[in-house]
């Protein structure tokens, strides 16, 4: 269901669309079961056909059992909800699997900044490559992030991979993804940061491990990360602002 | 303490005992008033008031979406500023200036003296304040708008550090201006809320129990004690956050040591509480509308008191859930899922009893009626869509999305449109001693109704393909620039046309009605709660005599008796 709206390009993304199917299918029921009972109330007991009502209270052990048996079982689905919920959860957010490679991403008012750890696969050395609105990524290999904020909250997306998480300034978040699908994606900012919130979004490359070889020999080794006043004209161009 | 009759009451009164209803000029009738329903009609017409604003607001930034870069007709372009502002002062106009003041302060200040027997509010004075203080908080957010730097544009959620420095937002004074107009509005609902919670407990009419209070008076003061036990946090935090924008204090600065998702914390327990405020009224609406109109005994009363009861206490224990992805410690968010989840139990419990109270009754499609109805309709849908966001493994995915943004309208439109066209509707001829028009207002009904699907099913298509909020212009995002995406935004908007239109319609009938509708007797809908037994339009000091009560609110259909509806002020024979 879900991956007919938007592709799934992740090695977690299965596990959180499985999720939503189980809600939909959990909660569909009983949504259809209420309307179906709500409506065909109001058809049989209108006036024309019920012209007197009953004296029903609701309140003896007969008729309480018509809340109780419900109650129940919605308890039973939402426990249900709850495992697959929180087995998607713990494994997205707080499991850490041995990872190939790292990525550090910045938010800035209004673009994203992604600092490549390039040819030594270690951040923090002279050779990182460093591009504003470009993540670069090689198919089938598990990346840790390293998420910072540089002024006000922003939110690191990628909707094709079923990931979020927020930008916060004054801490280092990390997390973890595998693209699975090679391709271009979005990476919208999902939080509110200002003006150009609604333009502030980079675009993600998955590769084959040839071709980002190649993107990766036509950067300078050393791109030294751009001063946030470029950024920000950046951002204004690209939006045509 | 059930007994104690209306001496409260008579205290509250020193400027004018009821033994002499002396005639009051205009200025101190409709001005200064200190009569309950007076204040309640101010509350009611600048909570509309507000409303229309925020829904042209939304007409503003849907045809943005549907139609980005062209001039919208009365606005002209939009731009990303402007449209921020739209979005921000529209959820706050909605939440806080018109579905508080309407559903709480009107319905509460009318109803609740009318429903429990007595004469006016035991604090008239604290009353009429608080009115006031609401008046000066709308203003003082509407001149937000217009002052250099434009409103603010951090989304009602105002999270710093945007919202904490107008070197961010670039609202230096739409910013203090928005949080001082909020913190304002609380003031004004804190002196209403202790208002009726005295008056409920000191100024029943003689002989009503725990048990005879209508659901409509109960799900108020539940909601009022929510807010004031909630609503504290962030008030703290409002203070803080103003120093931060005007005396460069750093409470949510993390360069000063500050730490902005504490924010968030104080306002989510606020946050979440407050859906409930706003929704236990509106559930009360539809709890008096049902039995009228199917002539049915209310299904299982003490149940629905329990459910809302424990809702509220629930509702302190899941404000984490609007987090999951913002940077808390992710075993939290087990917790928060879990407790999320529970909370779903007593909010079905009560939508089953209310529909199991239209079995076997004896159903009238009135226009009241079909609000009420359609109420319990949608909002079953915005419940079950809550799930898939309370649910954190899937709320990864939807957070921030229009999916979450059709959810909730899905409950706020049912609650402070739908809901509230129904109390409107069923309370008009007690407000006015006139009906509404009831043709008019089915086709006002089918025109509110089946629009309002028409906006929000296509979002939560959008929403689940990506589409996420707050964004002036998603062309911008090659995934979201896509034919059927395209469509389903314009759809919405197109909708949302149809539905504005509609409007004009109760307006109109709203206002003809005021003066030239068809006139109603006390009890036009032979009903049974104690409003029905003062004149309508009640006069000051509601009632010619202080009616007693003899039994609970929804005894219709009653057997061995020739009256299908059986009034609580009505001795035993
Ligand atoms: C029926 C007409 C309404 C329409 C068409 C409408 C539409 C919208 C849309 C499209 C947005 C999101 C814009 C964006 O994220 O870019 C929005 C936001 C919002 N609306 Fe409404 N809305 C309506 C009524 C209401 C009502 C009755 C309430 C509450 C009682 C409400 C509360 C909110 C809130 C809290 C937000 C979030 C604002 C923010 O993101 O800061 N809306 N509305
Ligand atoms: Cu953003
Ligand atoms: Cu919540």
């Amino acid at each position: 269901m879900m991956e007919s709206l938007i592709a799934a390009a992740s090695s977690y993304a299965g596990q959180i669309d499985q999720v939503t199917h189980v809600v939909a299918i959990l909660g569909g029921f009983w949504l259809l079961l209420a309307e179906a009972a709500l409506f065909y109330f109001v058809f049989r007991y209108r006036r024309s056909r019920s012209p007197k009502a009953q004296y029903i209270t609701g309140e003896t052990k007969q008729q309480m059992k018509w809340i109780h048996w419900p109650h129940n079982l919605v308890l039973l689905c939402d426990i249900v909800i709850l495992v697959f919920a929180v087995r998607a959860w713990y494994h997205v957010k707080q499991e850490m699997p041995p990872t190939d490679d790292e990525v550090r991403v910045v938010g800035h008012q209004w673009a994203w900044e992604f600092v490549h750890s390039g040819p030594d696969g270690k951040l923090g050395t002279d050779d990182d490559v460093s591009v504003v609105d470009e993540l670069h990524l090689i198919v089938n290999k598990t990346y840790k992030f390293k998420l910072e904020a540089a002024d006000v909250l922003h939110s690191f997306s990628i909707p094709v991979f079923r990931f979020k998480q927020d930008a916060v300034p004054g801490r280092q978040i990390s997390g973890w993804f595998k693209p699975t699908k090679t391709g271009q994606y979005d990476v919208p900012c999902s939080q509110m940061c200002g003006i150009g919130h609604g333009i502030m979004g980079g675009q993600v490359y998955v590769h084959t491990p040839e071709e980002y070889r190649q993107w990766l020999d036509s950067k300078a080794p050393k791109s030294a990360a751009l001063p946030v006043e470029g950024l920000d004209r950046i951002a204004m161009n690209q939006g045509g602002m | 303490m059930a007994t104690q009759g209306h001496a409260a009451a008579a205290n509250g009164h020193d400027a004018h005992g009821h033994g002499d209803h002396h005639e009051l000029s205009f200025l101190q009738k409709y001005i200064f008033p200190l009569d309950h329903k007076i204040i309640g009609m101010q509350y009611l017409f600048t909570g509309i008031f507000m409303g229309v604003i925020g829904a042209l607001m939304s007409y503003a930034f849907r045809m943005q979406m549907a139609f980005p870069g062209k001039a919208v007709p009365l606005f002209g372009l939009i731009t990303p500023e402007f449209y921020n502002s739209m979005v921000t002062n529209h959820g706050s106009i909605m939440i806080f200036w018109f579905a508080m003041p309407v559903l709480i302060a009107a319905f509460g200040n009318f109803l609740i003296p009318l429903m429990i027997g007595c004469d006016d509010m035991v604090f008239p004075r604290v009353n009429r304040l608080s009115y006031q203080i609401f008046l000066l908080s709308a203003v003082i957010l509407i001149a937000s708008m217009f002052v250099p730097g434009g409103g603010f544009g951090g989304a009602w959620t105002s999270y710093p550090p945007l919202s904490a420095s107008a070197v961010y937002n670039q609202t230096p004074y739409g910013a203090p201006m928005w949080l001082l107009a909020v913190a304002l509005e609380f003031v004004a609902f804190l002196l209403g809320g202790i208002n009726f919670i005295t008056t409920l407990m000191n100024a029943r009419a003689p002989g009503m129990k725990m048990y005879d209070i209508p659901i409509v008076v109960w799900m108020i003061i539940i909601a009022s004690i929510l807010f004031m036990a909630s609503v504290g946090p962030l008030i703290a935090g409002a203070v803080m956050l103003l120093f931060d924008q005007t005396i460069g204090t750093g409470f949510f600065d993390p360069v000063r040591g500050g730490d902005p998702v504490l924010w968030q914390h104080l306002f989510w327990f606020f946050g979440h509480p407050e859906v409930y405020v706003v929704l236990l009224p509106a559930l009360g609406i539809v709890a008096e509308i049902l039995p009228v109109f199917a002539r049915k005994k209310l299904f299982a009363y003490k149940t629905i008191l329990w459910t809302a009861i424990a809702t509220g206490v629930l509702s302190f224990v899941v404000w984490a859930h609007h987090q999951f992805v913002a940077g808390i410690d992710p075993r939290m968010a087990n917790i928060f899922t879990v407790t999320t989840l529970l909370i779903s139990v007593p909010i079905t419990e009560m939508l089953f009893v209310y529909i199991g109270t239209l079995y076997g009754g004896s159903i009238l499609l009135t226009t009241p009626m079909l609000f009420a109805i359609a109420f319990i309709a949608e909002f079953l849908i915005g419940g079950v869509t809550g799930i898939f966001l309370g649910a954190s493994g899937s709320d990864i995915y939807f957070h921030d999305t229009y999916f979450v943004l059709a959810h909730f309208h899905y409950t706020f439109v049912p609650i402070a449109v739908i809901a509230v066209f129904a109390g409107i509707y069923y309370w008009f001829p007690k407000m006015f001693g006139r009906f509404m028009n009831d043709f008019w207002g089915k086709v006002h009904f089918w025109g509110t109704a089946i629009p309002f699907n028409g906006i929000f099913l296509p979002l939560f298509y959008t929403g689940a393909a990506g589409d996420h909020r707050r964004s002036f212009d998603l062309l911008n995002f090659p995934e979201l620039n896509q034919p059927n995406l395209i469509f389903a935004r314009q759809f919405a908007t197109i909708s949302l046309l149809v539905m504005l239109a509609f409007q004009v319609i109760f307006f109109i009938n709203f206002f003809y009605c005021m003066f030239r509708g068809r006139k109603a007797g006390a009890n036009p809908w032979n009903a049974n709660t104690l409003e029905w037994v003062a004149p309508s339009p009640p006069p000051h000091g509601n009632f010619a005599e202080l009616p007693n009560c003899h039994r609970g609110p929804y005894e219709y259909s009653v057997p061995g008796r020739d009256s299908d509806y059986w009034p609580q002020n009505e001795p035993a024979t």
